[in-house]
C-alpha cells in the first residue's frame, strides 16, 4: 500500500500523561511523528491534538484505534491533505542592517505576504503563515542573506466534513 | 476527566468522615468489595501498610516475596474469579517489579489494580531516595495509570481505576500515591464510577451485523469457531455452547480460551495455532465461514497471515474496536460483549448438522493420535513424558482442577492434554509468555477458589524464577499443588534449537538444585517421581493432600512438542514430527 500524508485529529481529556501514552503508541510501530501540535479545542476542557504521519491508510486506521482506545480520547479521525484545510506558521529572525544593506530583502517580504512582528537595532523577526512548501521558498529565499533563527510550528488542521464532538459528549451526559 | 458517580447510597458514602489519604484507600478497597490483597511493603506505602494493620480483619494482605508474585497472584485471583484482583508495592524498586505483572495483565486482558507509594509530592522529580517515574515506565503496558498528590483525590480516582480495569475489555490499572497523600487527612466518602466521559467499554452490537453473521452462518457448508478469552471474560460459555449445539460447528480454542467449553463436548475439537490440534489447523484453511469469538488473531494462532484463512468469509465477535482488521480481515464484524451478541444471535440461527465436516476434524485426530497423541499419552519408551502426567493429573481430579501453567514445552503440553470442565479454570500467560508466572498465579488461583484443586504445572526453568513464593505458600499454608516437570533444560528453547539451530543448545541446559529439598526447606511435602510406576501413587498421594504439595517428575530431556506450525508458516503447513 501507497505511503501518503494524513493528519491524525484527537480530541482528549485535559490530561498530564496523554502525550507520552499517544506518543507510545507511534513509538510502538516505529512511526516517525512529522508535525505535532496540541492546543485547546472549540470545546471547553477538550483538547486537541494534531499529528502528521507520513504512512499507508492501513497502518494509520490501526493507529488512530490505538489512540482511540486510550481512556481520556473522546474521538479521534484521520484525514487526506484534500480534506482539511491546513496551516503552519514560521518565525525568521534577521540581522537588521539588511533591511537597509539588501533592498531584495523587501520584495522577498512583500511578494511572499509575511508580516514584520518586531523591530530591534540588532534584528527584526518576520511570520510567515502558509502551507509547508510556501514557508519552505520563504525560507529558501532568505538563507542567501543569512537567517540568525528559523522555527516553524506543526501543523494545524480543520477538516472539511464535521467532527461532531459536542453531540458525543453530549450523549454521556444524556445516558 | 468527567465521570458519573453511582447515584444508588452505598453503605461505604452516607457520610464523609475525616480520615487520612491512606485509610481512605482501604475504605476504597472494601467499597469494590476488596477483601484479600497481594504485595510488599516499603517506605513510601508505609502510611497504607500501618492502615492494613489496622483493618487486617476485613482486609487480608497476602505478604508475597518478590513484587512481580503479587501481581501474578492478583492477576490468577482475577482470571479464576473474574473480580479484579489488587497488589501494592512501594516506590522506586518495588514500582519497578510490578512491571512484568502489568504487562501480562495487559496482553491477557486481565482486571487488576496495582497501587504504588511514591516519595512525596515535594520531592518529585527530583531523583530522591526510591523515586521513580512509574507513571512514564507503566504508561505502554497498562490500560490507564494516574499519579494521586492530594488525599483529596484518592475516593474518585480509585473508583474510576475499578470502573476502568473491570469494564469493556479488561485490563491493568496502576495508581501511584505520593507520600504525603497518604498522610493527609480529608473528608472521606465514596461512590463507585459508573462512566467515564471519554470512554465507551461496552459498544452494543449492530443488529443488521448480527442478521449478516446470521445469514452467512446458516448457508455455511463447512462453519468453524475459533472461541477466545473475550467469551470467558463476556460469561458467554453457555451462549457458545448453545450456538455450536445449535448449528452443529465444530469449536476450537485459543490458549486463553480453553476451559470455556467443556473440553470432552463432542463439538469441541481442540486446540487452534502454533502447538494446537492438527485438524483445527489445517481445517481452518479449509472452513467456509470462520467464526471467531472473543480472540484477536494473534500470531501464534494464525502463523503467516498471507496464508491465513483466505478461503473463508470472517465473522468477527470482538468488544474492542482496535482488534477488528488488525489481524485479519473481517466480512462482518460484531463489536460488543460476546455474551450479548451471541444473545441476540441464537434466534436467528437454524438448526443443523455438519456430519460430514465434523468427520474431517475426527480423521484428522485420529492421524494426530497416531502420530503424537499416543505416544504422548501412553509411552511405550522408558522416560515419562510430560503429556503422561497430566493424563495422571486430569484421571485423580476427574477433569475438576484449576491448571495454572508457566511457559514453554509443559504449558502446551497441559494445555494440549488438561480437561476441563468447568470455566474459569485454565489459568495461563498466554500472550506475555511470562516466565515464573504460574507459582504465584496458582497461590491467587487458590485463594480465589478455595472449594477447589488448584495444581501449578511448571518446567524447572520458570520454576527458578519465582521460586522464592514457595514462602507465601508456607506462611499462608495455601494448599496448592506444585508439579514441577524437569528436563533439566530450557525445553521449548531447546527445541527449536535442535529444529531451527542445528542442535547448538546455547544456555539452555540447566544444572539443576535438588528441588525437593528446597521444597522441604520450605517445609512444603515434596515427592519426586523418577520411573512411571511411581507416578499414578504419587499424584494419588497429591491430590489426596489438604496440605501444600510438591511433585518433582524427571521427564525425558529431549521430548518435542508436536504438531508444530513452525514460526512464519501456514497453519496448513502444520507438522506432525
Amino acid at each position: 500500500m501507497e505511503k501518503k500524508w494524513f493528519t491524525i485529529s484527537v480530541y482528549s481529556e485535559n490530561n498530564v500523561g496523554l502525550l507520552n501514552r499517544i506518543s507510545g503508541i507511534f513509538l510502538k510501530r516505529h512511526i516517525n511523528v512529522e508535525s505535532l501540535n496540541v492546543s485547546k479545542s472549540e470545546i471547553e476542557h477538550v483538547s486537541k491534538f494534531t499529528i502528521v504521519v507520513n504512512t499507508t491508510e492501513d497502518w494509520t486506521r490501526k493507529i488512530v484505534a490505538q489512540i482511540e482506545k486510550q481512556i481520556e480520547v473522546i474521538k479521534a479521525y484521520y484525514h487526506t491533505d484534500e480534506e482539511t484545510i491546513y496551516q503552519e506558521s514560521a518565525l525568521f529572525k534577521i540581522a537588521s542592517h539588511l533591511l537597509f544593506d539588501e533592498p531584495e530583502i523587501q520584495n522577498i517580504i512583500s511578494q511572499h505576504k509575511s508580516k514584520i512582528v518586531t523591530v530591534s537595532r540588532e534584528y527584526f523577526v518576520l511570520a510567515k503563515t502558509g502551507r509547508r512548501h510556501e514557508i519552505d521558498e520563504m525560507h529558501d529565499d532568505l538563507e542567501p542573506y543569512g537567517i540568525m533563527q528559523f522555527v516553524r510550528s506543526g501543523r494545524i488542521t480543520v477538516t472539511k466534513s464535521e467532527m461532531p464532538i459536542t453531540s458525543i459528549i453530549n450523549e454521556f451526559y444524556q445516558s | 476527566m468527567q465521570t458519573l458517580k453511582e447515584t444508588k447510597p452505598k453503605k461505604h458514602k452516607e457520610t464523609a468522615i475525616r480520615i487520612s489519604g491512606a485509610e481512605a484507600i482501604i475504605h476504597c478497597l472494601l467499597a469494590e468489595d476488596v477483601d484479600l490483597i497481594y504485595g510488599y511493603p516499603g517506605g513510601a506505602i508505609m502510611p497504607v501498610y500501618d492502615e492494613l494493620y489496622k483493618f487486617q480483619d476485613k482486609l487480608h494482605h497476602v505478604l508475597t516475596r518478590h513484587e512481580q508474585g503479587a501481581t501474578h497472584a492478583a492477576q490468577g485471583y482475577a482470571r479464576v474469579t473474574g473480580k479484579v484482583g489488587v497488589a501494592i508495592a512501594t516506590s522506586g524498586p518495588g514500582a519497578t517489579n510490578l512491571v512484568t505483572g502489568l504487562a501480562d495483565a495487559q496482553i491477557d486482558s486481565t482486571p487488576m489494580i496495582c497501587i504504588t507509594g511514591q516519595v512525596p509530592r515535594h520531592l518529585l522529580g527530583s531523583d530522591a531516595f526510591q523515586e521513580t517515574d512509574i507513571i512514564g515506565i507503566s504508561t505502554p503496558v497498562t490500560k490507564w495509570n494516574y499519579q494521586i498528590t492530594k488525599a483529596s483525590e484518592i475516593p474518585e480516582i480509585m473508583a474510576r481505576a475499578f470502573f476502568i480495569a473491570k469494564s469493556g475489555r479488561p485490563g491493568p490499572v496502576l495508581i501511584d500515591i505520593t507520600k504525603n497523600a497518604q498522610f493527609e487527612e480529608f473528608d472521606f466518602s465514596y461512590s463507585r464510577c459508573i462512566a467515564v466521559r471519554s470512554y465507551k467499554p461496552n459498544p452494543k452490537p449492530q443488529i443488521d451485523k448480527i442478521e449478516a453473521a446470521a445469514e452467512l452462518i446458516n448457508s455455511a457448508k463447512k462453519p468453524f469457531i475459533v472461541f477466545g478469552h473475550g467469551t470467558i471474560l463476556a460469561q458467554a460459555e453457555d451462549e457458545l455452547r448453545q450456538l455450536v449445539e445449535k448449528a452443529g460447528i465444530p469449536a476450537a480454542w485459543t490458549i486463553l480460551g480453553l476451559s470455556a467449553m467443556d473440553t470432552d463436548h463432542p463439538l469441541n475439537v481442540g486446540m487452534v495455532g502454533m502447538h494446537g490440534n492438527y485438524g483445527p489447523n489445517i481445517l481452518t484453511n479449509e472452513c467456509d465461514v470462520l467464526i471467531a469469538i472473543g480472540m484477536r488473531f494473534d500470531d501464534r494462532v494464525t502463523g503467516n497471515l498471507e496464508t491465513y484463512a483466505k478461503q473463508a468469509k470472517v465473522i468477527h465477535f470482538e468488544i474492542d474496536p482496535a482488534e477488528i482488521d488488525k489481524n485479519v480481515q473481517a466480512d462482518v464484524a460484531i463489536l460488543g460483549n460476546a455474551k450479548e451478541s451471541l444473545e441476540l444471535l441464537l434466534p436467528l440461527i437454524k438448526e443443523n448438522k455438519h456430519e460430514a465436516w465434523l468427520s474431517e476434524f475426527k480423521k484428522c485426530y485420529e492421524e494426530e493420535y497416531e502420530a503424537v497423541i499416543k505416544n504422548d499419552l501412553y509411552p511405550t519408551k522408558p522416560g515419562l513424558t510430560m503429556g503422561e502426567v497430566i493424563e495422571e493429573i486430569n484421571k485423580a481430579s476427574e477433569n475438576k482442577a484449576v491448571i495454572v501453567t508457566d511457559v514453554g514445552q509443559h504449558q502446551m503440553i497441559a494445555c494440549r492434554y488438561a480437561k476441563f470442565k468447568q470455566s474459569k479454570s485454565n489459568i495461563t500467560s498466554g500472550g506475555l509468555g511470562t516466565m515464573g508466572f504460574a507459582l504465584p498465579a496458582a497461590i491467587g488461583a487458590k485463594m480465589g477458589a478455595m472449594d477447589r484443586e488448584v495444581v501449578a504445572i511448571i518446567g524447572d526453568g520458570g520454576f527458578q524464577m519465582t521460586i522464592q513464593e514457595l514462602a507465601t505458600i508456607f506462611q499462608n499454608k495455601t494448599p496448592v499443588k506444585i508439579v514441577v516437570l524437569n528436563n533439566g533444560h530450557l525445553g521449548m528453547v531447546r527445541q527449536w534449537q535442535e529444529l531451527f539451530f542445528e542442535r547448538r543448545y546455547a544456555s539452555t541446559v540447566m544444572t539443576n538444585p535438588d528441588f525437593i529439598k528446597i521444597a522441604e526447606g520450605y517445609h512444603i511435602e515434596a515427592k519426586r517421581v523418577d520411573e512411571r510406576k511411581e507416578l499414578k501413587p504419587a499424584v494419588e498421594a497429591m491430590m489426596a493432600s489438604n496440605e501444600p504439595f510438591f511433585l518433582e517428575v524427571t521427564v525425558e530431556n529431549e521430548d518435542n512438542v508436536f504438531p508444530m506450525i513452525p514460526s512464519g508458516a501456514s497453519v496448513s503447513d502444520i507438522r506432525l514430527k
